[in-house]
């Protein structure tokens, strides 16, 4: 199944601004009530967005609410989600440790016996784990589309650096047999994290990359990148097309556009002129490629 | 190639372990934790040789090399420990619970000629490297007062049970966070020297400070305003600026963006009269392997050069970090 050429991020409405904290103030005060959500989600939608890319945030849940409350409205709406929210854990971490972060998310019994018996922890359990963190994650998407299931930067780039190949392919097997999803890899080292797929068997990988004219977080550099787009097989889409500023608009998306092998293209912007203006630009500039080979 | 050990793989260690993973001169030879749980995951699907007893792993992979990120109680007799044995050294921050256990280990990695580093990433950050660059060039003038501060929700309600809520470990706000922003204002601007006022606060935690606030002088004569509280939730995350006073401006710079304010038109190039606003995008260098921060990655990349022989040691040095141990010491004592 071929992903829609735009996707909606989800960064402008939880204040994550990657440039500036008093920008990321403003956003956390703009987007405070669901509804505020709702209405940017609308615009996209009328500007023929379909798909929903968003992180698994507790706020999420109440959109996802919405949308199962107007299935009319929402009957081609789609949403991929990002797991996991790495706050969350993080955070927890620092407050509880380890073993209490996973006590306190990991669903249902399953640890109660361990942990009493002061047992360790036996290694195969850890695959178990990590299925009943995605699981908890999901819950708040039930009855909605999920096409493809994505694992967010901070955890494909950890993984990929302490080489836990079994994991990411863990991930992948999982969320194809458990939700028929297609499993996706937010990364920010794209050319080493789809060597690492290919050698653990994951053929033609979603990778979803920062791919922008002016190198911003692309690790291995531009070049590699762009001839890694040009000679190898996966389904890439770009983010950051605007590294954070430091490119306008026109230029950001002129250059992406002009990439090949880029499926989809992801941004997200909180007002209405904002939305139209990137569709629109997307729109120009895939017509000026398309036509002239 | 540099044989790497790491000591202590959790929140940070785990994070320098990939970034040394990644690294085309590093050679991870040894991870080491004591808990049973981490040490078996690392094991079954990691490629490093893994060990409960970091003495074991010494022996047995002989690193060049060791990078310590432990809770910070065990810092100094690890590191002690470690240099005896001629092995170069990064350890986390902040440095030593006490500033006397810092001397020894300066002068200890002095004598052996020993490569030694500590966790203060900020210096590796775009904005306040520039930041360090226009102060050096005397860009706003003579300075008079500066503000540090850093707000992050670590401790946002009363339950927890680490090391972090145990004054003895290295826990607390002034330790653990404000020590980040007192080693900034050290470096930008001169060392403190003396503390007049400060008090520190309990807000959710039982045993330890949750936000520090304090009035310092610099060696140089500078006086400033410290304000650092990890229970703050209206930041997503760890949050550092400072924000310094001169007689031909004004800098105010975080680690996403800096903004310089200039009185008249004499300024540096690249720089005009009023409001100048620059982002750390454009200040930044590209990372071999990125993971949470291009600073994380330079400042190990800084430490493995370092060893190789390419750039000198002088970055987050021993020194520069047990100055930073000594404010802490002094904010304490002014306690009100
Ligand atoms: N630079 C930064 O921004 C930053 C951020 C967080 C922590 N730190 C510093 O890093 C250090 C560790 O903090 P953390 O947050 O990773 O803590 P943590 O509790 O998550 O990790 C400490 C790890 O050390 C292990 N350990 C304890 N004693 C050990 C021993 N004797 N041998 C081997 N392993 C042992 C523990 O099992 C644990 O996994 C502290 O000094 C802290 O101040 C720095």
């Amino acid at each position: 199944m071929k992903m829609e050429r735009i996707l909606f991020g989800d960064n402008q409405f939880f204040a994550v601004n990657h440039i500036s904290d008093e920008k990321s103030m403003a956003q956390s005060i703009r987007f405070k009530e669901d509804a505020a959500i709702i209405k940017t989600l609308d615009h996209a939608m009328e500007a023929g967005i379909q798909t929903f890319m968003c992180t698994t945030h507790d706020r999420i849940a109440n959109i996802c609410d919405v949308i199962r409350q107007q299935p009319e409205k929402y009957k081609d709406f789609k949403i991929y989600p990002c797991m996991p929210y790495a706050h969350k854990y993080a955070n927890a971490v620092t407050e509880l440790g380890i073993m209490g972060t996973i006590k306190q998310y990991v669903p249902g019994n399953f640890f109660g016996s361990l942990f009493k018996g002061g047992v360790a922890f036996l290694s195969k359990d850890f695959l178990s784990i990590m299925e009943l963190l995605i699981d908890a994650e999901m819950k708040m998407f039930k009855g909605i589309n999920t096409p493809v299931i994505f694992l967010q930067n901070v955890v494909t780039d950890l993984l990929l650096g302490l080489g836990m190949k079994d994991i990411l392919v863990a991930f992948h097997d999982y969320v194809k047999k458990k939700y028929n999803a297609e499993a996706g890899f937010i990364t920010m080292n794209m050319p080493a994290l789809l060597n690492m797929l290919e050698e653990g068997g994951v053929k033609n990988p979603i990778i979803c990359a920062s791919i922008n004219k002016v190198g911003f977080r692309m690790s291995g550099g531009k070049e590699l990148y762009e001839e890694t787009l040009r000679t190898r097989q996966f389904r890439a889409i770009a983010m950051q097309v605007l590294a954070g500023g430091a490119v306008s608009p026109k230029e950001a998306i002129e250059y992406v556009c002009g990439l090949p092998n880029i499926e989809s293209i992801l941004f997200g912007a909180s007002s209405r002129t904002n939305i139209n203006d990137t569709v629109s630009l997307i729109h120009k500039y895939d017509q000026v490629y398309t036509t002239t080979p | 190639m540099v044989k790497v050990g790491l000591i202590g793989a959790g929140k940070m260690g785990i994070s320098h372990l990939a970034i040394l993973g990644a690294h085309p001169d590093a050679e991870v030879v040894g991870v080491c934790d004591t808990s049973k749980m981490v040490i078996e995951a690392l094991e079954k699907y990691s490629p490093f040789p893994c060990f409960t007893d970091y003495k074991k792993m010494l022996q047995q992979s002989k690193p060049d090399a060791v990078v310590v990120a432990v809770p910070t109680k065990y810092h100094a007799s690890m590191v002690k420990e470690l240099l005896q044995m001629g092995i170069h050294v990064f350890v986390e921050k902040p440095f030593c619970l006490r500033p006397e256990e810092g001397v020894e280990l300066i002068q200890l990695a002095k004598s052996r000629n020993l490569v030694n580093q500590v966790g203060y990433h900020n210096k590796f950050v775009g904005t306040f490297e520039e930041v360090k660059r226009l102060l050096k060039a005397g860009a706003i003038g003579d300075i008079y007062h500066f503000m540090g501060q850093a707000y992050g929700p670590v401790v946002i309600k009363p339950k927890q049970d680490t090391w972090r809520s145990n004054p003895e470990e290295g826990g607390g706000c002034l330790m653990d966070y404000a020590s980040h922003v007192i080693d900034l204002i050290n470096y930008l601007l001169s060392p403190v020297q003396s503390v007049q006022s400060s008090s520190l606060k309990s807000i959710f935690s039982k045993q330890v400070d949750d936000a520090v606030y304090a009035m310092m002088s610099l060696q140089n004569g500078v006086s400033g305003i410290l304000s650092v509280n990890w229970s703050d939730e209206t930041h997503r995350k760890m949050t550092t600026s400072v924000s310094i006073n001169g007689t031909k401006g004004k800098i105010v710079s975080d680690a996403n963006e800096l903004k310089v304010y200039f009185k008249d038109a004499a300024c540096p190039a690249g720089y005009s009269r009023g409001w100048n606003v620059k982002y750390v995008t454009d200040l930044t260098a590209p990372v071999d392997y990125y993971l949470r921060g291009e600073e994380y990655s330079a400042q190990m990349d800084h430490f493995i050069k370092a060893i190789q022989g390419k750039v000198p040691n002088e970055v987050n040095s021993f020194e520069s970090a047990a100055k930073t141990d000594n404010a802490i010491a002094l904010i304490r004592k002014a306690q009100q």
